[in-house]
């Protein structure tokens, strides 16, 4: 099977080179979005010159909280960049077997590269590897698939990496002190991104003798992010440190905090919206950090299909082929480097 | 609602109008949906051409509607008898747990996948059978009792999977469901069956006239030697071994059992069937009108996509279509009485 995948793969990065060579060069899109241009690479090479025609398929989960719209939102203003990609959207859904069905659209309409951000991984394995089969470049965002046939290339945010940056923040701030509590509301526990973290949040406490307290999991909305906190506030009477893993469902968290009247503890967030920034710069409220999970991997996602379909290579690696996987990586951000990552925030 | 309408007096008088489901107007009914489907098929091929006419297409909607159709014909079931149920999604979820657990998939090793399959439908009838026995002996009115149960059957699939996904690994099961004879996908032949079965099972025998004597009027169908409660039962462990097998069917598509199936399939079902001409006070249904009801959204949700347009605008859509049915539904009603 894997051979049959390579062949294709190899045949199909043949036509795109030979196609981006026979045609003549256009002019490069230039429209510039609040969002995306920060991460539009300006490296010295001709990736962003306008090649061969590519049409690709995008399909996310419903935008039913800040960071899943700014996805979507990052994905198109990317797409529109290039005047040589057309986007086809079928919009976010929360249905597997909708979704399913939206890339099998995408299998008829015979597009050139798929990007998908399923809404559960393993459940969407089979009809991307049917993609893949299909010879259809697949790149998988966010939420990974079960098999490495499913897609060409996996774009990843650090979900272990975000629990390991927040617990050694807690750990730095701490300074050793010992009989700490500590607090997390995580995120959807059923995917293996908040199983993640929180292992890796774990990982990190246990290097200077913490360990979380109390634990409630709320489902990345600012509704259940204010039911959770609210349950955990009642449940824990004193907390030196609380690590969220959304900053979306901390909207609902920080307003669960106001109305138990709390300030003992030292809040970090998760993600890295705009409002939760603005709150780490004013230094006003319990919010002193943020762990960043970008918004923009789908948008990555749109621009290596692009490269892959083109049959380029990412520019500043020596590597000829766009590498199989991209992990983002998950800094702290605090009042002292606020600024630097303030721009490419998304709104909740 | 068979409980309710049983100690409601003003609810049973008129019903000798109802039951009478071969009249002209069932076709008429039908006929109007022939009609919106293909009004729907017109848009489809003006805005989308071949993209929207061709066969890959239709199989892809059909595929889409087979999970959703097959939980609707069980509904059509339960509200032609006087009932509602809500937890259809849940009880998918639950099943698609049950028939993937480590447990299970040992078994489905050792005697084969159909040991999934049958876990499934077990797992599907015996919550329909809960439902049916709190609601005909324990006198819970339907919307309560299946609410309960939209509730406990998520929350038991989530404690069961850990709220993790379960992943089949089973090739034989994959295989089969996932095998398209003569280029039909094994799961939308399913739903062939399943909507066949279930028309017959309504239009030519006792179980389909009683069922329609139980939800147009208990009383009487009681006072004719029916027995009403036991019949109610029955229509809910009917509807929950079809969930059963609409578990079986996202499971087959997705090569996953999760907690997360099922998400809100109880208004779409209920959506569909009562677009198609079943009547939700009960009495009267028609499955072909369903299978008309789950084509009808699923082709609407195709031509959506085929034209990037959102889903939230399909949602807007959708109540309209919801609305606009039921008043024709009343309309025709009125006519009748």
């Amino acid at each position: 099977m894997s051979t049959i995948h390579h062949r294709r793969r190899r045949g199909l990065v043949l036509i795109g080179a030979l196609a981006a060579a026979t045609l003549t060069l256009g002019a490069c899109g230039n429209s510039s979005d609040g969002d995306s241009s920060s991460n539009v690479s300006k490296s010295n090479t001709d990736n962003d010159k306008s090649g061969k025609k590519v049409v690709i398929g995008f399909s996310a989960p419903a935008a039913d909280h800040g960071w899943m719209g700014a996805i979507t939102k990052a994905a198109v203003a990317q797409a529109k960049q290039y005047d040589d990609v057309t986007l086809k959207v079928a919009e976010g859904t929360n249905d597997v077997n909708l979704q399913i069905s939206q890339v099998e659209t995408f299998i008829n309409d015979k597009v050139d590269a798929i990007v998908l951000l399923p809404f559960d991984g393993a459940a969407m394995t089979a009809v991307a590897r049917k993609a893949m089969d299909a010879g259809i470049t697949v790149i998988n965002v966010d939420r990974e698939f079960d098999s490495p046939f499913a897609a060409r290339t996996t774009v990843l945010g650090d979900n272990y990496g975000m629990g390991v940056s927040a617990g050694t923040f807690v750990c730095d701030d701490a300074k050793g002190a010992s009989g700490k509590k500590v607090a997390e509301i995580a995120g959807i526990d059923s995917l293996p991104l908040t199983q993640e973290r929180s292992k890796g949040f774990a990982d990190a406490l246990k290097k200077c003798g913490l360990k979380v307290d109390n634990r409630v999991a709320a489902e990345f909305t600012v509704e259940s992010g204010e039911k959770a906190a609210s349950n955990l506030l009642q449940a824990a009477p004193k907390i030196d440190y609380l690590w969220n893993h959304d900053d979306d469902q901390g909207v609902g968290v920080l307003a669960a905090i106001k109305n138990a009247d709390r300030d003992e503890f030292v809040m970090i967030g998760g993600a890295g919206s705009a409002n939760v920034m603005r709150d780490i710069k004013s230094d006003n409220t319990v919010l002193k950090a943020t762990v960043i999970y970008p918004s923009t991997q789908a948008a990555d996602g749109i621009k290596l299909a692009r490269l892959l379909v083109q049959g380029k290579s990412m520019s500043d690696l020596s590597e000829i082929e766009v590498p199989r996987q991209l992990k983002l990586a998950a800094p702290v951000v605090t009042k002292d480097n606020v600024d630097t990552y303030i721009k490419s925030a998304f709104e909740s | 609602m068979s409980a309710s309408l049983q100690n409601d007096p003003s609810l049973t008088t008129p019903a000798p109008a109802r039951g009478d489901r071969s009249g002209n107007l069932g076709i008429a009914r039908n006929l109007g949906l022939v009609i919106a489907l293909i009004v729907l098929c017109i848009v489809g091929v003006i805005t989308a051409g071949d993209r929207f006419a061709s066969t890959d297409n239709m199989l892809t909607i059909l595929r889409l509607a087979a999970v959703i159709g097959v939980v609707s014909i069980g509904m059509t079931f339960v509200i032609t008898g006087g009932g509602i149920d809500l937890s259809v999604g849940a009880i998918v979820a639950l099943a698609s747990i049950w028939a993937t657990t480590t447990g299970t998939q040992a078994m489905a090793d050792d005697f084969g996948w159909i040991a999934m399959v049958f876990s499934a439908v077990l797992v599907g009838t015996a919550c329909g059978v809960i439902n049916g026995v709190l609601i005909a002996y324990g006198k819970v009115v339907p919307f309560i009792a299946t609410l309960a149960m939209l509730a406990s059957a998520r929350g038991l699939a989530e404690i069961i999977a850990d709220r993790k996904t379960q992943i089949i690994r089973n090739q034989g099961f994959t295989d089969f469901f996932g095998a398209e004879p003569l280029g039909i996908p094994v799961i939308v032949i399913i739903f062939a069956l399943v909507t066949l079965a279930g028309w017959f099972l309504l239009n030519r025998t006792t179980f389909g006239r009683r069922t329609f004597a139980v939800g147009g009027n208990p009383e009487a169908a009681r006072l004719a030697g029916i027995k009403v409660q036991r019949h109610t039962v029955y229509l809910y462990a009917l509807l929950g071994s079809t969930c059963g097998i609409a578990a079986v069917m996202l499971m087959s598509r997705t090569t996953t059992g999760s907690s997360t199936h099922g998400t809100l399939y109880e208004l779409d079902a209920i959506a569909a069937v009562v677009i198609g001409g079943t009547l939700l006070s009960g009495g009267r249904g028609t499955v072909v009108g369903t299978l008309f009801g789950v084509l009808i959204f699923t082709t609407l949700t195709n031509v959506f996509t085929l034209n990037n347009l959102s889903t939230s605008a399909q949602a807007v859509a959708k109540g309209v279509i919801i609305v606009i049915a039921v008043l024709l539904q009343q309309r025709i009603a009125n006519r009748k009485t």
